[in-house]
């Protein structure tokens, strides 16, 4: 009983410190804990294949909400991403059969298709990689979005070394792996793409013969 | 679909003259901009406005009464400059409404409706149909005006702090929050440039400009519908009409545009 009581009044003090490390963002007023999940909870209905369960979030989504800690410069808040990144990169499956490359044509229209996930699409169908939506890969597509760096000459610029095709098959795979709080989806991690689409995607990026590295 | 045509002129302008395929975007979403100040003379919005007009101030419900003592936060009856105050606290149902949520009360008590299915009823249905044209109707009348929401009531405060937390939470099978794809300035999906919405600079482009008519859609849309559609983008899943979550985003936008002049209803793509 009086282990337990002195641990208790101990928990404050350590706790304080470790969060002040990491700069926590301050909510304020009327927005702590209790009542943003009675929020949530209240806000939100079942629709089509996007039910309640994905408001749910894991370690690195709970993390990566809290602006101070994605983005901020403090010893706390840096070893903290390092931890995350640590836990995505053992997440990642790397190819069964060694083979890194696809067809390029193929993964062509998987980065052109946005397609998948929201409530207005039906379980079972494939989805796409949604990678123009934020990047520049083939030069003939110019509608292209801004969000993540340009993919041109990817290839080119980065060869085909058994390290470039680890890194970017990662990348791609669970992207929060190399920079814990990055915009982009981990497509192999969450199940939105099938290893062997990740597959025709590297072929679109690496392949010496695909548009993007002409 | 002349929209569509206009765009792919301006897609292949832009070819034609080469240049950096950066070049041609810009130049496209010129094109783009062009067709919308084209469109302003005569957006197709006043349609809805009207419409909405007539929805106000027609007898309706069990107790055969018309929205024309409906208090929108300046009083009975008042419309003008209403728009450009909201969302804020009512003492009546104490709660922070938005103009949608308003409108829902105002049904409830003066009309003696039942509000239920209009909240369940799917967007493009004929229920939220008139819910669009009344809002439209309503920041018709603040259209010009400036921006003027209140964080004195501790529950708007705790709204807007709601709002801010609810902007950050990412979650779903794609990681998305809301700052994902609006987190950053100068940022495009596709060709679409979205403003960075928690800024004071950025959350004045969305906020002041909603309820606005989709030419791509050709439709009608409030700002719960645009939420909405944007929390579909993101994976998750549906929110309820008029919900805390959609109101508390609402108040957020709002209150980091203050001063900015309300330019309602709007025209996009
Ligand atoms: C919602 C935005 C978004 C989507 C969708 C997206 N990415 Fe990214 N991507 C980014 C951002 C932002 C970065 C750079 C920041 C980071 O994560 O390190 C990036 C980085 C990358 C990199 C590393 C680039 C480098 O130079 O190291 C590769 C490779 C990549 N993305 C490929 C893809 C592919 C392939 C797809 C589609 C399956 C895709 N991305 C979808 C946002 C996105
Ligand atoms: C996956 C991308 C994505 C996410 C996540 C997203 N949006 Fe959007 N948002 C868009 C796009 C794209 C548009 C432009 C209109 C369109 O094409 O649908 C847009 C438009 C808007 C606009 C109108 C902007 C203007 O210039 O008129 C507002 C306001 C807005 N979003 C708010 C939000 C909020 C709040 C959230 C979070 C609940 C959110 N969005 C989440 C992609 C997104």
């Amino acid at each position: 009983m009086k282990n337990i009581v002195k641990l208790v009044a101990l928990l404050p003090l350590l706790a304080a410190p470790a969060l002040a490390g990491s700069n926590a963002t301050d909510w304020g007023k009327g927005a702590g804990d209790a009542a943003f999940s009675a929020m949530l909870k209240n806000s939100f209905h079942d629709k089509g294949i996007a039910t309640l369960s994905r408001l749910k979030q894991d370690a690195t989504q709970a993390f990566c909400s809290d602006p101070a800690r994605a983005t901020g410069a403090s010893k706390a808040a840096v070893a903290a991403r390092a931890k995350i990144e640590a836990e995505n990169l053992a997440t990642i499956k790397w190819p069964t059969d060694g083979k890194w490359l696809g067809d390029w044509k193929a993964g062509e229209k998987i980065a052109q298709s946005g397609r998948g996930m929201t409530s207005s699409d039906k379980a079972g169908e494939a989805n796409g990689g949604n990678c123009y939506n934020c990047h520049q890969i083939s030069k003939a597509e110019i509608a292209y979005g801004t969000i993540g760096p340009s993919l041109h000459n990817y290839g080119k610029t980065r060869g085909n070394s058994e390290e470039t095709m680890r890194y970017t098959w990662g990348k791609i795979y669970n992207a929060k792996a190399y920079n814990a709080c990055s915009n982009m989806p981990r497509a192999g991690h969450m199940g939105i793409l099938t290893e062997a689409q990740i597959r025709d995607l590297m072929a679109l990026l690496l392949d010496p013969a695909s548009p993007v590295n002409q | 679909m002349r929209l569509r045509l206009i765009a792919c002129l301006a897609l292949t302008a832009g070819l034609a003259a080469g240049g950096a395929a950066r070049a041609e975007n810009d130049q496209s979403i010129e094109g783009i901009e062009k067709y919308r100040e084209a469109l302003r003379d005569g957006n197709p919005a006043e349609l809805f406005e009207a419409q909405g007009e007539e929805l106000w101030k027609k007898p309706d419900g069990p107790k055969k009464a018309s929205l024309e003592k409906c208090d929108l936060g300046l009083g009975a009856g008042v419309v003008k400059g209403a728009y450009a105050q909201l969302p804020r606290y009512f003492k009546d149902t104490d709660r922070v409404q938005d103009a949608e949520s308003r409108l829902l009360t105002c049904k409830e008590k003066l009309q003696g409706i039942d509000v239920g299915p209009i909240i369940k009823a799917p967007f493009g249905s004929h229920e939220k149909d008139d819910m669009n044209a009344l809002v439209t109707y309503i920041s018709g009348q603040s259209k010009g005006m400036p921006v003027k929401v209140s964080l004195s009531h501790p529950k708007e405060k705790a709204m807007f702090n709601l709002g801010k937390r609810m902007f950050y939470y990412e979650g779903g099978p794609y990681d998305f929050a809301c700052a994902t794809c609006h987190g950053q300035s100068g940022a495009r999906i596709r060709l679409q440039e979205l403003p960075a919405l928690a800024t004071t600079k950025g959350a004045p482009v969305g906020w002041t400009s909603w309820p606005a008519y989709r030419v791509s859609a050709g439709q009608m849309w409030g700002m719960q519908w645009r939420l909405a559609d944007c929390f579909r983008q993101q994976r998750f899943p549906e929110p309820n009409y008029t919900s805390d979550a959609t109101i508390a985003l609402s108040m957020f936008m709002s209150a980091l545009s203050k001063d900015a002049k309300m330019d309602t209803p709007g025209i996009k793509r």
